[in-house]
């Protein structure tokens, strides 16, 4: 019997791009949320919430990178120069917020300027995702191995609209990550800050949802045609129970499970993507199998990653279990 | 002629990010395996001042790997966006090696830091010297995978070709330990450990020059130069050895480079070294050349009358471009006879028992502390540079291997890379320098615990979490 490698790749590669996309959602939704609180103790709250966990949050956005060169090379070769300028972007917003989390507690004068860096490159680097993501998904021509579209292709009225329910979606995130960590006047804001947030993610979830199967008759097939609607009409529905849940959460001032739902919407948002993509890795250009490195290359890495993935995992739980509970407003790692 | 300026651009792109990359790893390298030797010999000797110094380092280790961590999610993607034909023809090959070493960061990162750095009391200084060990050996882990896939490029062993065009392994054991890697891997560690030994050395002087009137206890800064110095004394003609290994090596799988870095347009026997000249590669000749007859041979041969090939040889498009690479040699060689010179001082000063109370010996060790990171820097650009025209060596060409792209894109993004990079790294900088000049105190108080520190990475949970609970109660 030999192993689909290159799928079983693709499901570890989806699977670090998801977690990433949850666990430095909430925390790049802390940095959007940032400018609408004004007061020092709460951003000092506010940060110290994520503190001791967003480092391990994005380093599964180096693992995305760096498993797409080694085990899809075709594919980061293609997606790469094609989202060059919104990956820029995103990187430079990345350096600009991650130094933001040290540098300001060093200084007093220039506090204002990290969190200022802090806020804008969270929106940023959000904003770029949300581009990156919504070009993906309109599709990258492709001919000779190599992208074969112009500069400003990712620049589109579809692309601008992903990148702000990007926004949205993440400021969601944060806002009810806060009502789970905090309590009193922060926690009463994050519940404003969830109310609308709330309510805009799930009215540009609903508009990308129905945009996206013009954009490509594959993606239409997939969710219209018959039988296929029948085995992915679960998956709005399990959306309109998260809506509820996330409602009924709100309205009866509960705790975590606002939080539980919009990872809900998120998780059902990711595997609308997957089923609308596949077998493409690059819509409607290059399969995962095409993209694959040799058998030879994927099993050589796929020890390593089965050996460490695991272990990585059991620590990154680990960490969350130690820091539940409240935030206060000093003590990052209390 | 416009693909060429975008060519050009790229490469300056790449060069500007790795190089603001590279000297962070290098420092952290080297202060990881110090921070594991001070803490062992606090452990053996039980004296206080080696957990001084101990915990006076690690506060600037934290803010140093924090700046490698942020610099190298850069690295990431940049091999993608700018050097995709690249990246797709050499991912089998180099993927796998590069995701080893993120794997290995990461686990580093996940494992170990946090208890390094905040632990000592919650798991006891068996256990935590454990953690140091495992910081210091993972440091050497990536390393390790880094310069593996590195030295592929530069002498590609274990591969063939398939029908895509692509490089796929034969032989993993080939792909990783091909023929310059562990030339390239002791050349390395050798130079971060340099560097953070000059470093070392320069904080101690400093605080030695500064202190000599006012402190009464100066011992953590006579131990940390003491160490510093002995490590110049024993590594640096180590390193000038390793160098001249891997000069051997090279000179094997790489004439054309050493021909570039000696300065040699001509083959022929009995080969001078030119100590000094200015290149003149369009007229093929080194002017004002200053030479010692049949050195040159002597050194690559070692044979008087050895005879040592010229740039010549190759075609003009196959040359790397001789005067950067020329120059870039002979300043990291001059760096490096300067630190053999300060370790053969303090040896001296040490046998006069003056090592502490030598103010010029210490002036200059202040002025040799950045040394390291130029030396370093020089030595990259001349491997670099010097097996241009080349990605993977005699295979495939850097103008090959760019992405198609736009000059305007790439020369943008490469000036918000220089900016954004002054801005952030140069603010690292100036809190990492103000660490150092706060001399080392008798009693030096751990990092503190109510402010985020990158370098923390996923694990201060146990411990931190304990020993905040454990004060309150």
């Amino acid at each position: 019997m030999t192993l689909d490698l290159p799928l079983i790749w693709a499901g570890l590669l989806a699977f670090s791009v998801l977690v990433y996309v949850i666990l430095d959602g909430f925390d790049l939704g802390i940095g959007i949320l940032f400018p609408f609180v004004r007061t020092e103790t709460a951003r000092d709250q506010m940060m110290n919430s994520v503190a001791p966990v967003w480092d391990g949050n994005q380093t599964w956005l180096v693992l995305g990178g760096g498993g797409l060169f080694a085990v899809f090379p075709l594919a980061y070769a293609v997606i790469m120069p094609a989202l060059y300028a919104p990956i820029t972007v995103m990187l430079l917003a990345l350096i600009f917020r991650g130094v933001a989390f040290e540098y300001r507690w060093k200084t007093r004068r220039g506090k204002f300027l990290w969190d200022g860096s802090f806020a804008g490159g969270s929106i940023l680097a959000t904003f770029a995702q949300g581009i990156a993501l919504g070009a993906l998904v309109q599709g990258i021509p492709v001919a000779n191995r190599a992208y074969a579209g112009g500069w400003w292709d990712w620049l589109t009225p579809f692309s601008v609209l992903t990148g702000a329910a990007l926004v949205v979606g993440y400021a969601l995130l944060g806002a009810t990550w806060l009502i789970y960590k905090t309590e009193g006047e922060l926690q009463r804001a994050a519940y404003r800050f969830a109310w609308i947030a709330g309510g805009g993610t799930l009215a540009l979830i609903g508009i990308v949802s129905l945009w996206t199967p013009f954009l490509n008759a594959n993606y239409m097939a997939r969710w219209f045609g018959w039988p296929q609607v029948l085995y992915v009409i679960p998956v709005p529905l399990l959306v309109a129970l998260c809506a509820l849940a996330l409602y009924r959460g709100l309205s009866a001032k509960r705790q975590l499970m606002p939080f539980l739902a919009s990872l809900g919407l998120f998780i059902l948002s990711f595997v609308g993507l997957v089923i609308s993509f596949f077998p493409y890795i690059v819509p409607s250009s290059v399969t995962i199998w095409s993209a694959a490195a040799p058998d030879d290359s994927l099993s050589f890495t796929l020890v390593g990653a089965a050996v460490l993935l695991p272990l990585i995992l059991l620590y990154t739980i680990h960490a969350y279990w130690v820091f539940r509970g409240k935030v206060g407003a000093t003590g990052g790692y209390r | 002629m416009e693909s060429l300026d975008a060519l050009l651009l790229a490469r300056v792109q790449f060069a500007f990010t790795l190089s603001a990359h590279i000297i962070f790893p290098a420092f952290s390298i080297g202060l990881a395996s110090y921070l594991a030797v001070l803490n062992g010999l606090w452990l053996l000797s039980g004296r206080g001042v080696f957990l001084n110094l101990f915990d006076y380092w690690k506060k600037i280790f934290a803010v140093a790997f924090g700046m490698g961590v942020v610099s190298g999610v850069v690295m990431t993607y940049q091999f993608g966006t700018n050097w995709s034909v690249f990246s797709d023809r050499t991912g089998p090959v180099l993927g796998p090696l590069m995701a080893y070493e993120v794997l290995a960061a990461f686990f580093l990162e996940a494992g170990f830091l946090g208890i390094m750095l905040f632990g000592r009391e919650r798991v006891g200084p068996k256990l935590h010297f454990f953690a140091t060990l495992m910081v210091a050996l993972g440091t050497l882990l990536s390393a390790f995978w880094i310069l593996a896939a590195n030295s592929w490029m530069h002498t590609p062993a274990g591969y063939a070709l398939n029908d895509a065009g692509q490089f796929i392994v034969t032989n993993w054991w080939a792909v990783i330990f091909n023929p310059s890697f562990p030339y390239r891997l002791v050349h390395m560690v050798l130079a971060s450990y340099l560097t953070t030994a000059f470093v070392v050395g320069a904080v101690g002087a400093h605080h030695l020059l500064k202190g000599r009137a006012v402190r009464q206890d100066n011992s953590a800064d006579r131990t940390m130069f003491s160490m510093a110095m002995w490590m110049a004394t024993a590594v640096a003609p180590l390193q000038i050895l390793a160098g001249d290994l891997h000069g051997l090596n090279t000179l094997e799988h790489q004439p054309a480079k050493i021909a570039a870095m000696e300065g040699h347009f001509e083959t022929r026997a009995g080969a001078p070294l030119i100590l000094f000249g200015i290149p003149n590669a369009s007229e093929e000749r080194i002017g004002y050349a200053i030479s010692v007859p049949k050195l040159g041979s002597l050194i690559l041969t070692h044979d008087p009358n050895g005879v040592v090939r010229g740039l010549k040889e190759w075609p003009k498009h196959e040359r790397p471009p001789v005067g950067i690479v020329f120059w870039s040699f002979r300043i990291m060689m001059a760096i490096g006879f300067a630190m053999l010179g300060i370790g053969a001082w303090s040896l001296f000063l040490r046998y006069q028992r003056r090592l502490y109370d030598s103010p010029w010996m210490h002036r200059a060790a202040v002025l040799m502390g950045p040394s390291g990171f130029a030396a370093l820097l020089a030595g990259w650009f001349t491997t670099e540079i010097g097996r241009q025209p080349y990605t993977v060596y005699g295979l495939m060409t850097t103008a090959e291997s760019v992405s198609a792209i736009d000059a305007a894109a790439v020369g943008a993004s490469l000036a918000t890379f220089i900016v954004v990079y002054f801005a952030i790294f140069g603010a690292g900088t100036f809190y990492i320098l103000r660490l150092m000049r706060r001399p080392p105190e008798p009693a030096e108080p751990g990092l503190p615990a109510d402010e985020p520190i990158q370098a923390a990475g996923l694990m201060p949970g146990p411990v931190l979490s304990r020993a905040k609970r454990g004060a309150a109660t």
